[in-house]
């Protein structure tokens, strides 16, 4: 008996801490200060990352707390119980008093408590009594009060009152917020890991086909909640939805099939994106009707529950065509290579392969000088004019087809190379231009090969071939000796030759300089560099001529005109030695396909959050800009009393009073009385 | 009638709801039909160039105009003014952007940047002369500072207007509302604060506040400033696929009138201090006055900001494919939202109001500034406007 007395007491306490309100301040304010955590620690890294971030001990600890998923963290989602629970509590416990409140009109009110209120005054009415409560009532009619008359022995009460809407705006806006954290529970991944943890769900990890994947690694068709995406290369279609969970993921069917017709990306001329837009056919498992849409960023599509949405684009798997030109020293006609984005081409006995990793038809890139020569903003033209000013000293370009790859050797070191289709122009002469980086993250070095008359880098390769084909190479030589009569001259010069292609194809200049530094006094470095250099521009030029000879070119004489040429194409040759691969691969040709990347989602919690965000914001407007104001008329012999109250007091409230004092005076015909 | 005739000019007549409409006089009807008016030429001009969004938000502005006009009378000539000066500066244009440059009015006084300028050089000013007033005892000087508070919010809506214009001028598929980069909701914010205080300075009349609210002001123009220096923010640029959503057009404002009415709840704050300490107390509004300033800020601050924080998740809903993930940037805007949530719990409990409030607000500003611009400087996330 004792016992559950005790008990029931106890309970009361419980519910009075819940819903106090202090225990709701702290809530909230232990919830704010939770979700910070979220944003200072990036969340749903890889692992590893963390690792870095933290090292080993902190690591643990924060993975243990599951900082890396707060908003997942069981702790975080009990504060949201917590605070859903308070509110409820609240609500209920409010609930009767204030229906009292706002049914009431308190026509009951005691004389002696009217004369307790801050806000009163007492009026001499000159009207006859019979007509002061007719005056007034109609008074307050205007004054925009609901009110009740009460006769009582001494008197006539009118008992009016005003916004009684704002205590409505407590019960919505309240009720709202246990709305909205329901709706959010229910569209939260709390649905997923009870999947995963119930029903023997087992995220999948590598890359395994489709098909592949163990009926533990599918959710259930029928599944109400979840967030997943869709890969779908152009022509083809996926009836499937990628979960990433933890670091594996789990597989989705859909009740219908999306096919990807066309994938458009639309630009500004500043070349940023300017429209993401899918073509896709959705057809119904079922009814085997088809829906032709096109998605866009902010316009999803939503069937059967399930919205559609366009999250991003990738490579669909495009068709490269190469002509790939041997950089090795064992002679090799240009051959031709083809492959889709995304496949590993095998080079035959070499040992090398090639993975093509990317093609981006469209490249909008920035080709004005660095910054420091004419790019700094004036203030002037920060302060006055228009603000539609071209970027300033920007240059946009488009720079076509880039296309990249990697190029694996025997050891399975890989490089990676970004090639431009089309040749670029700088300072006036003609270029194609590749890329090297060795670590992905790396400097990117350029080989810029010149091209020749008829725009082709056949002359440079073949070039190149002269320089680093020992059967060429004594070809080339032959034809550089052949310049004198003399004997010994010839053979000086042949070792000459033989010795600098030799150093040059140790790795360009480098060994070449040390070689001077080793073996000719220092006051002689400058003219011996400077009579190499000569001597290997000779050797170009005669090499570019044995190109043309074969090509079946008419000879020229050196001049101005081939000057650069020879000059580009000696550095091209130094380059060349830092490029690290047995051959460049052209592009000729390609077919491009694209891949959209859909989410599809399907959130039951949505219609409830809706509906609560509509009820808070009416709640809170209510609240906020609904005040419940009371006005008590007591009429009496030759008196009649005016008493004011508010649901909370603010600074106007007194000149709000006065105003219907002086309102009332003037209708009840009394003196004014300020 | 009687009873409104009869009654005695009070000198903040106080807004009672259903008495506002018998306080309707000529000149209000005069301001509706002004409105009206406007709404239709601006319809012929431009009426073409809206969908039924725009036209939806259009239509609703009307009514929203006129109410601010009925309710707060100085906004009518706020709101002639920069009428006449945008339509200046559209007609001085003549569909050629080149003559910012060329044409003396639009470059010294109507083109955006030119406008913006002289708002920040206004609001410099205005600060200037709250100050001087306040320590001069000055009341011509406040007077002044009012005045320049006032005309600096006229240049930078009118700037902004016409910025919008310009935007339509750089290319139809980029013509934009200049709520989407970090500049423009900068130049936007400082109007949006600097009306709101004006709005209470009337509303309490009182000018001391001034020396406190038009710093913060002063502060984001300076900000504003440094920014477009470094960065060439002033450049209109397209809006990604993202930012091209109605819901942009509604959210960024009512975010901004929140962030707007926190700042003047915290600088408010900061003087309520000062006066329950007995600094100042006699210069300043009473305690309970600035108390009460305090809440109505932050209402409506706290009001807006609920809806700016549902219109966010409607949009995110629509962009990114689900309305709440935790982004930064919009788990900033939940963290300052609870903030000011907790205020006004706490205003509502015995023992946690006075001082504790009013420190509660001052911290609150730090935390809208993280919200603000913190977010954008150090965290990394979807929000793509403004990354500095
Ligand atoms: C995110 C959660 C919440 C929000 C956004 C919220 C919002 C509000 C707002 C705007 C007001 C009006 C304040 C004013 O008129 O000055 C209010 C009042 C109130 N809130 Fe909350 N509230 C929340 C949670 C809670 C909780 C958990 C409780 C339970 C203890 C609670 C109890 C109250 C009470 C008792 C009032 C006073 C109502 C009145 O007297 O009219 N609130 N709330």
């Amino acid at each position: 008996m004792r016992q559950s007395a005790k008990r029931a007491s106890f309970l009361d306490d419980l519910i009075e801490l819940l819903s106090s309100m202090r225990f709701a301040i702290s809530l909230l304010t232990l919830l704010a200060i939770a979700s910070i955590i979220g944003t200072v620690i990036e969340q749903n890294l890889p692992p590893n990352a963390y690792l870095n971030q933290f090292g080993q001990f902190w690591e643990q600890v924060f993975s243990r707390l599951s900082l890396y998923t707060v908003y997942n963290a069981g702790w975080f989602v009990a504060i949201l119980a917590f605070l859903v629970l308070s509110t409820t509590l609240c609500v209920i416990r409010q609930f009767t008093p204030m229906l009292r409140d706002i049914r009431s009109f308190r026509e009951q009110a005691r004389e002696a408590s009217l004369r307790g209120f801050s806000h009163r005054a007492s009026l001499a009415p000159a009207l006859p009594p019979e007509e002061q409560c007719a005056a007034a009532s109609a008074y307050l009619k205007r004054a925009g009060f609901r009110f009740r008359v009460n006769e009582r022995e001494g008197g006539t009460l009118i008992a009016a009152k005003q916004g009684g809407l704002g205590r409505v705006g407590y019960f919505l806006a309240h009720g709202a917020i246990v709305l909205i954290c329901l709706g959010g529970l229910l569209d939260g991944n709390l649905p997923l890991s009870m999947q995963i943890s119930l029903s023997g769900k087992k995220p999948v990890s590598g890359n395994m086909s489709i098909g592949d994947i163990p009926p533990s690694g599918r959710l259930a068709a029928g599944n109400w909640s979840f967030r997943g995406n869709i890969y779908i290369p152009e022509g083809q279609a996926a009836n499937n939805a990628i979960l990433n969970v933890d670091d594996g993921v789990l597989l989705q069917p859909l009740p219908f099939r999306v096919e990807l017709k066309r994938f458009n990306i639309e630009y500004y001329e500043t070349g940023m994106p300017k429209r993401y837009a899918s073509d896709v056919v959705v057809t119904d498992n079922e009814t085997g009707e088809a829906f032709e849409r096109t998605l866009e960023v902010n316009k999803p599509f939503e069937h059967r529950g399930i919205t559609l949405y366009q999250a991003g684009y990738d490579d669909g798997g495009s068709v490269l065509r190469f002509t790939a030109h041997g950089m090795t020293s064992a002679a090799h006609p240009p051959f031709p290579i083809s492959g889709e984005v995304g496949a590993q081409i095998p080079l035959g006995k070499t040992g090398h392969s090639i993975e093509i990793t990317g093609f981006r038809p469209f490249n909008v890139e920035d080709v004005s000088p660095p910054p420091g020569s004419g790019t700094n903003s004036q203030p002037e033209t920060a302060m006055l004019g228009s603000g539609a000013r071209a970027a300033n000293g920007k240059n946009l370009r488009n720079l076509g087809p880039l296309y990249t790859y990697r190029l694996r050797d025997p050891a399975g070191q890989a490089r990676e190379y970004n090639n431009y289709m089309q040749p670029v122009q700088i300072s006036g002469h003609w270029y194609q231009i590749s890329g090297v980086r060795s670590t992905p993250a790396g400097e990117i070095s350029w080989l810029r090969i010149p091209l020749d008359e008829d725009n082709s880098v056949n002359t440079w390769f073949a070039i190149h071939q002269s320089f680093f084909d020992p059967a060429r190479q004594a070809e080339l030589v032959k034809r550089f000796t052949s310049s004198t009569a003399d004997k010994d001259e010839k053979a000086s010069l042949k070792t000459i030759a033989d010795h600098l292609l030799g150093l040059f194809a140790q790795g360009g200049m480098a060994p070449i300089n040390k070689f001077i530094e080793t073996s000719v006094p220092k006051d002689k470095h400058e003219e011996a560099g400077e009579a190499f250099i000569q001597v290997l521009q000779r050797l170009i030029w005669d090499a570019w001529m044995m190109a043309r000879e074969s090509a079946g070119k008419a000879a020229m004489e050196p001049d101005e005109t081939n000057a650069p040429f020879v000059r580009d194409a000696f550095f091209a040759l130094t380059a060349s030695q830092r490029y690290g691969a047995p051959l460049y691969l052209k592009l000729d040709s390609f077919e491009q396909r694209q891949a959209t990347i859909l989410q599809a989602t399907r959130s039951p919690g949505k219609p409830l959050v809706y509906l609560g965000s509509l009820l808070l914001t009416l709640g809170v407007f209510a609240m906020l800009y609904i005040r419940e104001r009371r006005l008590f008329v007591l009429l009496k012999q030759g008196e009649a009393l005016v008493a004011m109250s508010s649901g909370r007091k603010s600074v106007g409230l007194e000149e709000i009073f006065a105003r219907h004092r002086e309102g009332l005076a003037a209708v009840l015909g009394a003196p004014h009385t300020t | 009638m009687e009873a409104a005739t009869s009654s005695p000019p009070l000198p903040q007549p106080p807004a009672v709801h259903a008495s506002r409409f018998r306080q309707i006089r000529a000149t209000d009807w005069l301001f509706a039909i002004a409105v009206i008016a406007g709404a239709g030429f601006a319809w012929s001009r431009y009426g073409h160039s809206m969908d039924g969004y725009d036209i939806a938000i259009f239509l609703f502005h009307v009514p929203l105009l006129i109410a601010l006009g009925w309710a707060w009378r100085p906004f009518r000539p706020f709101a002639a003014v920069v009428a006449a000066l945008a339509l200046a500066g559209f007609w001085l244009y003549q569909g050629d952007l080149t003559r910012a440059d060329q044409v003396f009015f639009l470059k010294y006084l109507l083109s955006s940047q030119t406008a913006i300028s002289w708002m920040s050089a206004l609001f410099f000013t205005a600060t200037g002369a709250y100050w001087l007033g306040f320590i001069a005892r000055a009341s011509f000087a406040e007077r002044t500072g009012n005045a320049m508070t006032w005309c600096a919010a006229v240049m930078g809506t009118a700037g902004l207007f016409v910025r919008w214009y310009e935007s339509y001028l750089v290319g139809p598929d980029i013509g934009h509302i200049p709520i989407s980069n970090l500049y423009e909701v900068f130049v936007f914010f400082s109007l949006i604060t600097a009306l709101l205080y004006l709005f209470y300075e009337r509303r309490y009349n009182t000018r001391k506040l001034g020396i406190f609210v038009m710093p913060v002001i002063s502060a984001a123009v300076i900000f504003l400033l440094w920014y477009s220096f470094t960065r060439n923010a002033y450049q209109i640029q397209p809006l990604v696929p993202a930012l091209q959503s109605y819901w942009m057009k509604i959210h960024v404002p009512a975010n901004f009138i929140g962030y707007g009415g926190f700042s003047i709840a915290a600088m408010v704050g900061v003087a309520y201090l000062l006066v329950s300490r007995g600094i100042l107390a006699a210069r300043l509004p009473k305690a309970e006055v600035l108390e009460d300033v305090m809440y109505r800020a932050i209402a409506i601050g706290f009001a807006f900001f609920t809806i700016a924080t549902i219109l966010g998740a409607l949009w995110a809903a629509e962009a990114w494919g689900s309305y709440w993930s935790w982004d930064p940037k919009e788990t900033w805007a939940l963290i300052v939202w609870i903030n000011y949530a907790v205020w006004l719990h706490m205003r509502l409990t015995r023992n946690l109001r006075g001082n504790m409030l009013a420190w509660w607000a001052v911290v609150g500003l730090f935390v809208t500034t993280f919200a603000f611009v913190g977010v954008n400087m150090f965290l990394s996330g979807l929000h793509s406007y403004g990354s500095l």
